[in-house]
């Protein structure tokens, strides 16, 4: 039974990291009224900045490349998500259409790139990947360090501490009261002297840059190069965790972290003693049963902030 | 007032409309092309031609066919990219219309769309890779990946210290299933008590499930993983070269599919990739494009390309992995497979039987 802990564990924190630190923008944009369908997108413009950077600049680098690639990916989506703020805040456009548009926006841009520059229809792989690293002296720890600090890749952990410090500045800091109020009841925030827009584009600009790391990590640790199939799904996932999560940082992280949990017991599962004699294809579809199973019966409703998706024009009631 | 310049608008965009469509239709009349003179195209699936894979290798043998004929890209030889499957039937027609001699379709995802479009046009040469579509006018292009996957799997088997090795496959289809029959048996022919662990990703573009699988396999004490899965085999080599860098000794190999995975193995001054199975989808498609070009169209028959026509084959690029006795293992059963005197089996029913007769 450890065995399969000691797998299971370290399977779903590499898997869940890069839908934690998209879930968390996606929160970040929804708590401020801004519904975020472009994930997807931003997460695509994320992992084709760090694959790029990491390949024309791991010679020059060396082994901070991968770093510096995740520091590049997350200025890349931050700017790209203007592209999403500018009409969806200021022009008042409709916001799930912008955030489609986004989507196929950053797949087309990702991939007439990568032509431009490598003159391919997808990279190499990157040479200057993250590796899974002992985390010294925790992974001694008899049982717990096996299966929390053996061969795991620091972004796990970054994603989760991240997961509390988003929770601590949305709901214990002035600037998260703000978001949360121009989300909730944007014209009393207003009046109350808070910069609606403002503080709109800053949580949208949050999210891109967050979901910019998640791209990246995902294409440093798993796929290793950039396609038009790198970042399949992944973003629209993350925005089921901020539901599911009901719009709450830890939630969403709890929520990602489960999916990492359904998909790898779906691998797992044909080695556990008693899952093993249950047909292949039900364990496929099984991470996508639990999730529809939780989403409606176990935690309740899920309510979205009041001024979620409607764009906010001054002096109207 | 306002009307007015409601009209004139109207009336600058219908020019603007008849000047471009004036343009478009002048460049498809010159693009038609002269009768006299051969031309192919081919209509990839949504890999692209640079997709490291078959439509890849295709393209080469596209444009290997093109220049020992003398043909230029373009005017004489192209390829049209599908992004998604709605792009396979309005390529095809494109290609129709523009009086292409001979359409390969690259890939089985584009079986259905040849058959529906070579039924109503009777005149064009169709070819299908990797996929049989039984119409007068159309080449069916198959290869006998099983035989490939039997010397990988006796490869494998050679290699594995733990008697444990994997197979990761994309989607479970009648095609994957020969990679994984043959890959089976091969193993099974070197160590009869080999034990083979078999997973399915259930799609051909997660390298995240992709990446799953294979850590639950070296996990669970499998050395060699064999993957026939797209970009989810994308996975199996990030888990493999992940494990190799913090433990450089270990034995973590994948062998790779279709064309030569070497290069997607390296890591530092080591190399995770043990093998390729190689599947010449070049050499196919070129061969049947001379023999259209010289009139002897296959049209609906079944060609098929093995380890004896050079059409399947396996890399031996890895030098230090893959030492004299694999060499000399594979070498042997690669005799006996070209001699008949051992078939590889390709379907369920068929690896049974032969795991009966060891």
């Amino acid at each position: 039974m450890l065995d399969i802990l000691y797998s299971l564990i370290p399977q779903t924190l590499f898997f869940a990291a890069p839908l934690i630190f998209t879930a968390l923008g996606g929160v970040y944009s929804e708590r401020s009224g801004v519904i975020n369908i472009g994930l997807e997108g931003l997460m695509v413009i994320g992992a084709f900045a760090a694959v790029t950077f990491n390949l024309l600049y791991a010679d020059a680098l060396g082994a901070m490349t991968p770093w510096i690639s995740l520091l590049v990916a997350m200025v890349a989506s931050a700017v790209f998500s203007l592209l999403l703020a500018i009409p969806a805040i200021t022009f008042r456009a409709d916001q799930t259409v912008t955030g489609v548009a986004i989507n196929m926006l950053a797949l087309g841009f990702g991939v007439f790139m990568i032509k431009q520059i490598f003159n391919k229809g997808q990279t190499e792989f990157i040479s200057e990947p993250i590796y899974t690293k002992d985390v010294p002296g925790l992974v001694d720890i008899p049982v717990i360090g096996d299966m929390f600090f053996n061969n795991m890749y620091i972004t796990s952990y970054i994603a989760i501490a991240l997961s509390f410090v988003a929770w601590y500045v949305l709901f214990k800091t002035p600037f998260g009261l703000r978001i949360r109020a121009v989300g909730e009841h944007p014209m009393a925030a207003d009046t109350n002297g808070i910069k609606v827009y403002t503080t709109r584009y800053i949580a949208v600009i949050i999210s891109g840059a967050l979901a910019g790391i998640g791209g990246g990590v995902f294409a440093m640790t798993i796929s290793l190069n950039f396609s038009v199939s790198t970042i399949a799904g992944q973003g629209f996932m993350a925005i089921a965790a901020v539901i599911f999560g009901k719009w709450n940082p830890l939630g969403a992280m709890g929520a990602a972290l489960f999916f990492g949990f359904a998909q790898s017991l779906s691998v797992v599962g044909s080695s556990i003693p008693l899952l093993e004699n249950v047909p292949q294809v039900y364990l496929l579809i099984a991470p996508y049963v639990l999730t529809i199973l939780a989403l409606a019966g176990f935690i309740g409703r899920s309510v979205a902030p009041k001024a979620s998706g409607v764009p906010y024009i001054k002096g109207s009631r | 007032m306002k009307m007015r310049r409601y009209a004139v608008l109207l009336g600058l965009l219908l020019i603007v409309g008849v000047v471009l469509s004036a343009c478009g239709s002048g460049g498809s009349s010159e693009q038609g092309g002269s009768d006299n003179s051969f031309e192919t195209a081919m209509v990839t699936d949504t890999g692209g031609i640079d997709d490291k894979s078959f439509n890849q290798s295709a393209w080469e043998g596209l444009t290997q066919f093109g220049g020992d004929n003398g043909l230029k890209e373009d005017a004489g030889y192209s390829y049209l990219q599908s992004n998604s499957a709605s792009d396979y039937v309005t390529n095809l027609n494109r290609l129709v219309q523009s009086n292409t001699d001979l359409i390969f379709g690259i890939g089985f995802k584009l079986a259905e769309d040849i058959g529906t479009v070579a039924d109503q046009h009777k005149d064009t040469h169709f070819a299908i890779v990797d996929s049989v579509v039984d119409k007068e006018n159309v080449a069916s292009i198959v290869f006998e990946e099983q035989q490939g996957s039997f010397l990988a799997g006796v490869a494998a088997a050679m290699k594995s210290e733990s008697g444990k090795i994997g197979f990761v496959g994309g989607e479970e289809s009648e095609l994957i299933k020969k990679f994984e029959a043959g890959y089976v048996a091969g193993a099974k022919s070197v160590n009869k008590d080999i034990e083979v662990d078999v997973q399915y990703a259930g799609s051909f573009g997660a390298p995240d499930k992709g990446k799953l699988i294979a850590s639950n396999m070296y996990n669970s004490g499998v050395d060699v993983i064999y993957h026939s899965a797209g970009g989810t085999g994308n996975g199996v080599f990030a888990q493999a070269k992940d494990l190799k860098n913090n433990n450089p000794e270990g034995n973590y190999w994948v062998i790779g599919v279709d064309r030569d995975q070497y290069e997607e193995g390296q890591i530092g001054d080591n190399n995770v990739t043990l093998t390729s199975m190689l599947k010449a989808v070049d050499v196919a498609v070129a061969d049947v494009a001379k023999q259209s070009k010289d009139g002897e169209f296959p049209g609906g028959e079944i060609v098929s390309y093995g380890l004896k026509d050079d059409g399947i084959n396996i890399a031996e690029t890895n030098k230090d992995a893959y030492t004299e006795d694999i060499k000399a293992a594979v070498n042997e059963w690669k005799q006996k497979l070209v001699n008949g005197d051992v078939t590889a089996p390709s379907t369920d029913a068929e690896l049974k039987e032969y795991q009966d007769s060891l």
